[in-house]
């Protein structure tokens, strides 16, 4: 019963895990993340927070962050420890992600 | 969003943002006064950009829409309600079932929020609320004595002018935040919920839960959410079985582990498995759930405006009740009937809005179910009801429940003993947390 923690479920990949909930993109990115401020900063959060995965670091230590699987939760804004970091509202209406079976 | 407002007049008695339940709610109810409204939603249709731990307690709807039972798109009645506490190798459960939930006026159950929101909202519009889907409220307007007069809308051409104003505009309430109602947000007073839907027979569904026939399952979890503060959920809809973690937003943070990679190992645990292995995923999702209770409230009120729903943090987190859309409905219909009395009276200054909405808040359950419960949040988030409990309650019913011939049985007080001695957990800790939860929930 103690290899529960290792599963040996054939783990589903991430993509196809985000390809099941329906994103309409708007053409226009609704956070915008100032990957200056990310360089400084000693905990990225995000990058484990986001239930998305939308944070990616970089090589030089900064964040590349992209939009368009979104589900506009909210949670990166508040665990990121640089203030101001990310500019966070919602996409224009209609767009981004749309819940059919929740 | 190139076209502009469907609407031929921009000016409303009422505009009201979001149209969650709390949203619908305050239309309808304004609506049915005669006034005019209109019900705004940035998703395509009401209840897309929303995700919730699954049950609705609808006896609240009794009042607005007296034939809910029949009309809405419910899932399954729960029947089944179960609260369970893991630990890596254990679990232990306290399963109740009654057949009166099954019966008229029910109690819970399950629905899926694209479906029911989008009801709600139709409710709302036969009353006569102009409903606008797709469309993104931006900012404020004001009024030059500064009142809230309306809001923006990302529509060319899109003000829309309002009496009133009433943000259900959810959990991340931009509005409020603009109108200097909510305080700098804690990460403290939020977790975050991840949810997979998982598709099965209606007739599997029901043999895994032993259920009878469209009768439906909810159970809770303390435990097993990897160490990280917060708790599961498995619930039964019609012919899909919802399963998600609820995760405390700092200690996600401090714990480093991806949210979807602890709901994998969730789903794996030998309690949970039986449940919910084998279906195939359908939709994964993920929503903020304000879990701060009264200490996150914002100001209600302001002038031209009031708050309700998960806007105004009127979300219910206390271990065995974890209630939203009540709350969302209540502080909804208390949010339309208030601003109805403030324009009757001509007075929509934060102080006529402020007394209108909180009496009806008071007179009812929202803001005394969160008083009452102001301390759960911290309680049912402590380090010793998350890591230190679980294990010490699964291990005494190991041990009481193995029979050790040829030793002798040991008593119930020497084993608890021993076990707080293991867990490092001292007596007067358990004294001090036994009254907690009593004060708390006596």
């Amino acid at each position: 019963m103690s290899s529960w923690t290792q599963s040996e479920l054939p783990a589903l990949a991430f993509e196809d895990r985000m390809a099941t909930a329906e994103f309409r993109v708007a053409p226009e990115a609704h956070i915008v993340v100032d990957g200056d401020g990310c360089r400084g900063c000693s905990t990225k959060a995000c990058i484990t927070a986001c239930p998305a995965g939308l944070f990616v670091p970089t090589s030089d230590g900064g964040i590349l962050f992209s939009y368009e699987q979104c589900f506009e939760c909210g949670t990166c804004y508040l665990v990121c420890n640089e203030g101001g970091a990310i500019t966070w509202r919602y996409p224009e209406g209609g767009a981004g992600v749309v819940y059919r079976r929740s | 969003m190139a076209e502009p407002l469907p609407v031929p007049d921009r000016r409303f008695d009422v505009v009201v943002v979001g149209a969650g339940p709390a949203g619908s709610a305050a239309a309808l109810s304004v609506a049915r006064s005669g006034l005019s409204v209109c019900l705004l939603e940035r998703g395509p249709f009401p209840g897309s950009k929303n995700l919730y731990g699954g049950v609705v307690y609808a006896g609240v709807l009794d009042g607005l829409v007296p034939r809910w039972r029949e009309e809405a798109p419910l899932e399954r009645m729960v029947t089944r309600r179960a609260t369970m506490v893991l630990t890596d190798t254990q679990s232990l459960s306290i399963d109740f079932r009654s057949t009166a939930w099954g019966e008229e006026p029910y109690n819970g159950a399950t629905a899926l929020r694209p479906r029911f929101d989008a009801w709600f909202a139709a409710k709302a519009e036969e009353a006569g609320a102009v409903l606008v889907p797709s469309t993104t409220a931006t900012a404020l307007l004001r009024s030059h004595s500064a009142a809230v007069s309306g809001v923006t809308t990302d529509r060319p051409g899109g003000d829309l002018s309002a009496g009133v104003v009433i943000a259900c505009d959810g959990v991340n309430s931009l509005l409020a935040k603009e109108a200097g109602c909510a305080p700098v947000a804690d990460p403290a007073h939020y977790s975050l919920g991840v949810k997979e839907v998982l598709a099965f027979s209606p007739e599997e569904i029901e043999k895994r839960f032993a259920l009878p026939p469209g009768e439906g399952a909810d159970f809770e979890v303390l435990g097993g959410t990897g160490g990280v503060a917060g708790g599961g959920f498995v619930y039964t809809n019609s012919d899909t079985v919802s399963v998600g973690l609820v995760l405390s937003l700092p200690s996600l943070t401090e714990s480093k582990r991806r949210p979807e990679e602890l709901l994998e190992r969730f789903k794996a645990h030998p309690a949970i498995a039986p449940f919910v292995a084998g279906g195939e995923l359908l939709e994964y999702g993920a929503h903020l759930i304000p879990e701060g209770g009264l200490a996150m409230m914002p100001k209600l009120a302001t002038d031209g405006m009031v708050v309700a729903g998960d806007a105004a943090g009127m979300c219910l987190a206390a271990g065995i009740w974890l209630e939203g859309v009540n709350f969302a409905i209540a502080s909804g219909e208390a949010a339309g009937e208030a601003a109805v009395e403030a324009l009757a009276r001509g007075d929509v200054s934060e102080t006529a809005l402020r007394l209108a909405y909180a009496s009806r808040l008071e007179a009812g359950f929202v803001l005394a179910d969160h008083r009452r419960l102001r301390a759960a949040p911290g309680l049912v988030l402590s380090e010793r009801l998350q890591h230190h409990y679980p294990q010490i309650v699964c291990n005494l019913a190991e041990q009481l429940l193995t029979v050790t011939n040829p030793l002798p049985k040991q008593g119930f007080v020497r084993l608890t003993r021993n076990e707080l001695r293991r867990s490092g957990v001292r007596w007067r800790d358990v004294v001090r947390d036994a009254w907690a939860t009593v004060r708390t929930f006596g």
